[in-house]
């Protein structure tokens, strides 16, 4: 095996990570969440139309794959007129992923915070957009942490995707540095170890969130 | 609160006298088929203590709900501490017109809801703490976030109820370090931190340990002496009978009797009521 290649690739492949794979998913992930308290809140609204729409999207989302979305936001709108880089096209398909994924999870937490919660925001005067600020979501977040990690792991793994967008993140430089030596098998696994890494340390960090937001509930 | 609009508003056809807190009239509602308060009439006295008592299912939970805005009757009156008469009746009729009516339906009901809101303070069964918050901040959260109360005085306020009801240092204990029985002092002191014209009592002690419930009696016992005006349903009859001017047997959705403790529980004038009290006093005959 050729050790030197291995050594001399590490790096590159490492910075691909650094500067493409990483602020990929975090630029993703931030905005997907965003996204994603929007539907759920849409999906859990008394008015029909609006929860229709939550469902819609949901339903959307999950029933198609992320390489064709991906394809459909980048080669598919120029065709509309709309054109959009490599790195933002990536963003917005994997932002409105994480936006449908993740719907479901916020809304399944903001179910199981008791209904008793509410009534003691609102007896105590708070408005309920005060009320699900303040008192549902803090304890709903505690609930969708482990989900929302998986669903971020998920992603970061999701973001090599982005190389047949052009966007280069860790996956592609692996791809220009195999073709270019010829040794799939090593960088490729190399690529492979690495996206392990990664994903150990956001598991590690999963734990020490959860930890955290532990102290309030009885053991 | 805005004044309110007189063209806009019922009153009461006969006006409560002026010492009067809360007057409730007619209040009615349904569950789907299930017809659960059926004309309810309550009339509190600045403070007065009304133990309000019935068998599982009367309507007694919806009735103090009614009173917190946090159940709708379909009909009915209530109003609190002079503010404005809140009419469910005319609500109900606004809520169902075209669109822009029930926008002005929607916000209507909504400014009665903050009126009775404003003026009252729920302590609930099973005391609903916000288990992410230390008992301080329990406690501050209406004060700093509704009143708009300068943190500092809420808290100076918030550890002298605290110390009232002897947990001064439980502050910054998290809910589930507390028994049953300190959790639901601070749920009184949560409220009072509000400090409402109107406590009302959803059976403060039913979930509680028997050993644990002489506590929060005793609480409640101190802020009646202290004048609080409060609506407490409860089970606990001898408190009842010791703390209440007023006691109100309800039953299948009506007030079936009403009167002072003494005469309800020596000498009720139903029959329902006296197999009701029949069965808590001698439960295994
Ligand atoms: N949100 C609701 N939806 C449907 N039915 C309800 C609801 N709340 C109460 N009910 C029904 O209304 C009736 C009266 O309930 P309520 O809780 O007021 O009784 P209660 O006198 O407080 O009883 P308990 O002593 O068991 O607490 C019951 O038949 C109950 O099933
Ligand atoms: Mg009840």
């Amino acid at each position: 095996m050729d050790w030197q290649l291995v050594a001399d690739s590490f790096w590159p492949l490492l910075r691909g990570g650094l500067v493409g794979t990483i602020p990929l998913a975090l630029a993703s992930f931030a905005i997907g969440l965003v996204l994603a308290l929007v539907v759920a809140l849409l999906r859990l609204s008394p008015n029909p139309v609006l929860s229709w729409v939550g469902r819609a999207y949901v339903s959307l989302i999950r029933g198609t794959p992320l390489l064709v979305q991906l394809f459909i936001i980048f080669y598919g709108l120029p065709q509309l007129g709309v054109r959009f880089d490599p790195w933002p096209a990536a963003i917005i398909a994997f932002s409105m992923n994480v936006g449908g994924y993740a719907a479901e999870v916020i809304r399944a937490a903001i179910l199981s915070v008791p209904k008793g919660q509410w009534e003691a925001g609102w007896t105590v005067g708070m408005s309920p957009v005060r009320t699900l600020s303040r008192i549902i979501l803090p304890q709903a977040a505690r609930v969708s942490v482990p989900p929302l990690s998986n669903t971020f792991i998920s992603l970061v793994k999701d973001t090599s995707l982005a190389t047949v967008i052009l966007v280069t993140e860790m996956f592609r430089k692996a791809q220009e540095i195999a073709a270019f030596s010829n040794e799939f098998m090593v960088i490729y696994t190399e690529a492979a170890l690495i996206y392990w890494m990664f994903c150990t340390v956001l598991a590690t960090g999963q734990n020490a969130i959860e930890k955290r937001l532990d102290r309030y509930v009885a053991h | 609160m805005s004044p309110t609009d007189p063209s806009d508003r019922p009153e009461p056809s006969d006006r409560p006298v002026p010492d009067t807190l809360l007057t409730a009239r007619g209040i009615e509602k349904s569950f789907g088929t299930n017809h659960v308060l059926r004309g309810v009439d309550l009339e509190v006295r600045r403070g007065e203590v009304i133990a309000l008592i019935g068998p599982s299912g009367s309507g007694k939970t919806t009735v103090l709900r009614s009173l917190n805005g946090l159940e709708t009757p379909d009909a009915g009156l209530v109003q609190v501490a002079g503010g404005p008469v809140v009419d469910f009746g005319a609500q109900a009729a606004a809520t169902t017109g075209a669109w822009a009516g029930r926008r002005a339906g929607a916000r209507r009901a909504k400014a009665d809801r903050a009126a009775l809101r404003d003026r009252s303070a729920m302590v609930f069964q099973h005391h609903n703490l916000f288990p992410h918050r230390t008992v301080l901040e329990n406690v501050i959260e209406g004060p700093t976030q509704v009143k708009r109360i300068p943190r500092a005085t809420a808290v100076n306020r918030a550890e002298e109820l605290l110390a009232r009801v002897g947990l001064e240092d439980k502050r910054d204990a998290y809910p589930h370090e507390l028994s049953g029985g300190q959790q639901q002092r601070v749920g009184i002191v949560r409220a009072l931190a509000l400090e409402p014209d109107l406590l009302l009592f959803d059976e403060p002690t039913s979930a509680l340990d028997p050993e644990l419930v002489g506590e929060v009696l005793t609480v409640m016992k101190e802020l009646a002496d202290e004048g609080w005006t409060m609506v407490v349903v409860t089970h606990e009859l001898q408190f009842a009978r010791q703390v209440a001017d007023e006691v109100l047997f309800l039953d299948g959705g009506v007030v079936v009797e009403r009167g002072a403790p003494a005469q309800i529980f020596s000498q009720p004038a139903e029959e329902r009521t006296r197999r009701f009290l029949d069965r808590i006093l001698h439960p295994l005959d």
